[in-house]
């Protein structure tokens, strides 16, 4: 069982921590106080902790099971998908046509009538369990083909590439009924709360770091537990660990449909936040950025992939405002760098000696191929 | 005897003259009888007359006049007249001429003949044209000069099409007999085209026999035309298919030899395809003369080029990574983010214009199918690029030591193989091969620092497919998704197409997850 320790409760902590501290930031000082948190500060942060929960969600297959997906960004988006839904439901009659189940887009389309796949999401409650079951059932799916045909390493995170390349394709046709190129957009509010709102913002990036904990907590106890002795097996000797008698596809699938749903909740808290969410989120550079963040914190701790998140996307937010030219060189340069000299990130950097429960196994030692 | 046959001729004559007597005929145009005239003009033409052609341009051009006894005057660009007959000049002003003028049966007449009268031209080319022009406005009055024309015909492609014009009046007209009409519709049937379907389903109350020959031959028709749609799909897709090869191969050896993943490989095409435009650049601004050659200079430049930014690459950092493939593939993936800026900062992030040799630009004619020569010239580009690594890795010391370092890199650098310069020297090969790949993409696609990126993922599904380590695989791999990927197409749409392309190799991989062609023995365990 998990022992309550420092490094368990320390990150959840700081991030619900931080939150709170912003949002007391922006609702306490005046506008004027140089104290004062502006808004869409508020909504970054809320922006950069859905990208960790993704993170998170990542860290847990490629760091501890050692599957390197490289479509993870497709559960994340599909979870944005299923809660954009929800939103584009709740604008109701206020939006440019008018109809009041109709989104504007299908009125623009023609078309008369809500697909059956839209039902239901005129509720919470309904589109919030969807942003969980849909990642999770096509995990479930594709994993349990893949995993029982025993396709890994590059294999496992090319088709990983192709699917998510697959769902971009898709999601980009007019007549998938999501919104086409433009995706899901225009907002008017969530049960309720207006987004513009201030209030609203500020709930949701509470919502967003409490996620972000409970998914960190839910995460350490899967790989404090016996299973998450398994897992690491598997990673560091899959072959060995089945001659051992276990069933290493049962475990990699249990895992991999867990990391989809924790991705699935990250783009439903992602999506109230941005105002939109479009195919392009489906884009295998998004997958393959995710990864960096997790490797530059440091795979396989959980709380690297959480800092890699926040400071790779600070990072991004910096450069493509200020340096819009440099920013790829240092993407790229960062994971050129990482590789080479940072294989085990940023968090393990600062450790003298890597502690116990932080890093269980040493970084992957690959065979050659 | 002599005396007798001259005779005997001397009797026959004027019976022959009478059949179509053209004083007869020429006396119509100067009656104003419309329906005289027509008939004359059919008759003339009919008979082949030597001046029907002349009567017959006059009369479009509005140049033919009659004098007061009859007898045909044309008047030429400076307002003299000529006689029509004996082509003498005629003094004649205004008031003693007379315009012969038509009305719409004279017109249809006139150029009915016209047609009929270019099918006895000298010229093969026009002869042709002129039966390809009465199939197509299958007019029952040509129906005649048709019939003779054939007759007469030496050049049988010329023949055939003059006996699908005459078919195709044949059908139309409604006096002719029933087994004329079969027969006719035989052979347009044997014609094959859209447009002989579309005569076929537009004869005029067909008898119920000829009304089945004539659907059995628009279905059969029809069959003939998916064949070629089926044929042109497949030139499609080896199209497709061999710029995937192309793009893929070099994918293949590196992977295959040294079991990385080079996720900057589409960034070697890309390049390939600047130095094409780099190249074009410079031979447009000092040597015009050259730029047929552009291409095939193009060739060897991109080889070097992108291999030496792939050898530097190797040594640079992919040596440090060996035994890490998943680090392997997220450290060339940056460094493609690195070249793609790179070339971004450098060329602009716009499209930039690659120009086509003309040599290279056309098409082919082949049957049903126009067969681009652009497309021709990549699908054997990709064949001679693929038999030349066969080769090399077949017959050369490189290719042994390469296979040697696939199979057991332990075993081969325990037999004196140095494999670290084995490894540089195939990524380079890789690289340089990704880059020939990028000079034939640059006159198909656009020129910009995406390039690559629009193929890496469809590369990576091809050696997935195909296997790893075998080129064979590759090759089958890259051919068969092309062709696979132009056939769902016109059910699915080009989007729904690719989407199931990618789901059927993700099942496939299922099935097979060492691809097509999976290498045997120790090295198949990874």
């Amino acid at each position: 069982m998990m022992r309550v320790s420092f490094a368990t409760l320390a990150p959840p902590a700081l991030v619900l921590g931080c939150a709170v501290l912003l949002v007391l930031g922006n609702v306490v000082p005046a506008a004027s106080s140089p104290f004062h948190v502006p808004i869409f500060a508020v909504s970054l942060t809320g922006k950069y902790l859905a990208y960790a929960i993704l993170a998170l969600a990542l860290d847990l297959v490629w760091g501890y099971v050692g599957i390197l997906s490289l479509g993870h960004a497709a559960f994340f988006a599909l979870g944005s998908y299923a809660m954009g839904m929800y939103l584009m439901r709740e604008i109701g009659r206020r939006g440019v046509y008018g109809n009041a189940t109709l989104p504007d887009f299908m009125v623009f389309l023609n078309w008369t009538k809500l697909p059956w796949y839209w039902y239901g999401f005129d509720h919470f409650a309904f589109a919030t369990l969807m942003a969980l079951v849909v990642p999770g059932l096509l995990a479930l799916v594709f994993g349990f083909l893949a995993f029982r045909s025993r396709v890994s390493g590059v294999y496992l995170s090319i088709i990983t590439q192709a699917l998510t390349f697959a769902l971009l394709l898709a999601f980009f046709r007019n007549n998938m009924g999501f919104g086409g190129n433009n995706g899901l957009t225009d907002f008017k509010d969530i049960a309720g709360f207006p987004l513009q709102a201030d209030s609203t913002r500020n709930g949701l990036l509470l919502a967003t770091a409490l996620a972000l904990a409970l998914a960190f907590l839910l995460a350490r106890f899967v790989v404090l537990s016996r299973l998450g002795k398994i897992l690491i097996a598997v990673r560091d000797a899959e072959s060995r660990t089945r001659f051992l008698g276990y069933r290493p596809e049962s475990y990699k699938l249990f895992v991999f449909v867990l990391s989809a749903v924790i991705a699935g909740i990250g783009g439903a808290l992602y999506v109230p936040q941005v105002g939109i969410i479009n195919p392009s989120e489906f884009s295998p550079a998004n997958s393959i950025e995710a990864v960096i963040w997790v490797a530059v914190g440091g795979r396989g701790t959980l709380t690297g992939a959480i800092i890699g998140a926040v400071l790779v996307n600070l990072g991004k937010t910096y450069f493509t405002s200020a340096l819009p030219d440099f920013w790829l060189y240092a993407l790229g340069g960062l994971f050129i760098l990482t590789t080479l000299f940072l294989p085990r990130g940023l968090v393990r950097l600062f450790e003298a000696k890597p502690v116990a429960a932080l890093s269980e196994v040493p970084a992957t030692k690959a065979r050659a191929a | 005897m002599r005396l007798v046959l001259f005779l005997i001729g001397l009797v026959l004559l004027p019976a022959f003259a009478r059949a179509g007597d053209p004083s007869n005929a020429y006396s119509a145009f100067a009656s104003g009888d419309y329906d005289a005239m027509a008939a004359a003009v059919t008759e003339l033409a009919a008979a082949a007359d030597p001046h029907a052609g002349a009567v017959i341009a006059a009369l479009q051009a509005g140049r033919l006049y009659a004098t007061e006894d009859g007898a045909l005057l044309i008047r030429g660009d400076d307002g003299n007249y000529t006689d029509l007959l004996s082509g003498k000049p005629v003094a004649a002003d205004e008031d003693t001429v007379k315009k012969i003028r038509m009305n719409n049966a004279v017109r249809r007449a006139v150029e009915a003949a016209e047609g009929g009268l270019q099918l006895f031209a000298a010229d093969p080319a026009t002869r042709r044209a002129a039966a390809e022009t009465l199939f197509k406005s299958h007019d029952t009055a040509a129906l005649s000069a048709l019939t003779r024309a054939r007759a007469k015909e030496r050049d049988p492609s010329v023949a055939e099409a003059m006996a699908e014009a005459e078919a195709a009046a044949i059908v139309m007209s409604p006096d002719a007999p029933e087994a004329a009409k079969l027969h006719a519709v035989a052979v347009i049937r044997a014609r094959g085209d859209l447009e002989a379907s579309a005569l076929l389903a537009s004869i005029p109350s067909p008898t119920p026999a000829v009304a089945a020959a004539a659907h059995n031959g628009i279905v059969a028709i029809q069959r003939v035309l998916q064949l070629w749609d089926v044929a042109e799909s497949v030139f499609y897709g080896l199209s497709l298919g061999s710029v995937l090869l192309l793009a893929a191969i070099g994918l293949a050896i590196t992977f295959g030899v040294m079991g990385v993943i080079n996720m900057a490989h589409g960034e070697m095409v890309m390049i390939g395809a600047y130095v094409t435009f780099v190249v074009q650049e410079i031979i447009r601004a000092h040597a015009p003369g050259l730029f047929g050659a552009s291409v095939v200079i193009a060739v060897p430049l991109a080889f070097i080029v992108a291999g030496a930014i792939g050898i530097a690459i190797e040594r640079g950092l992919i040596r440090f990574l060996y035994g890490r493939p998943l680090e392997t593939l997220l450290a060339t993936w940056g460094l493609s983010l690195v070249l793609q800026q790179a070339v971004r900062s450098i060329f602009g992030p716009t499209n930039r214009d690659v120009g086509t040799p003309s040599w290279m630009s056309g098409a082919l004619p082949l049957g049903g199918l126009t067969i681009t020569l652009n497309r021709l010239t990549i699908i054997l580009f990709a064949l001679a690029v693929f038999a030349a690594l066969m080769a090399l890795l077949r017959y050369t010391s490189l290719g042994l030591k390469m296979r040697a370092v696939t199979q057991n890199r332990a075993m081969a650098a325990a037999m004196g193989i140095r494999t670290p310069w084995i490894d540089a020297l195939t990524f380079g090969l890789g690289s340089g091969v990704a880059g020939m790949a990028g000079v034939a993409l640059s006159q198909i696609d656009n020129v910009s620092p995406n390039l690559g990126q629009g193929y890496i993922i469809d590369s990576f599904m091809v050696v997935v497919f195909g296997g790893v380590g075998n080129l064979w695989g590759t090759a089958l791999g890259a051919l068969l998704l092309g062709i696979v990927n132009k056939f769902l197409e016109p059910f699915a749409g080009a989007v729904l197409g690719k989407i199931a392309v990618l789901v059927l190799v993700i099942l496939f991989i299922q099935r097979r997850p060492r691809g097509l062609f999976p290498l045997k023995g120790r090295a198949a365990e990874a």
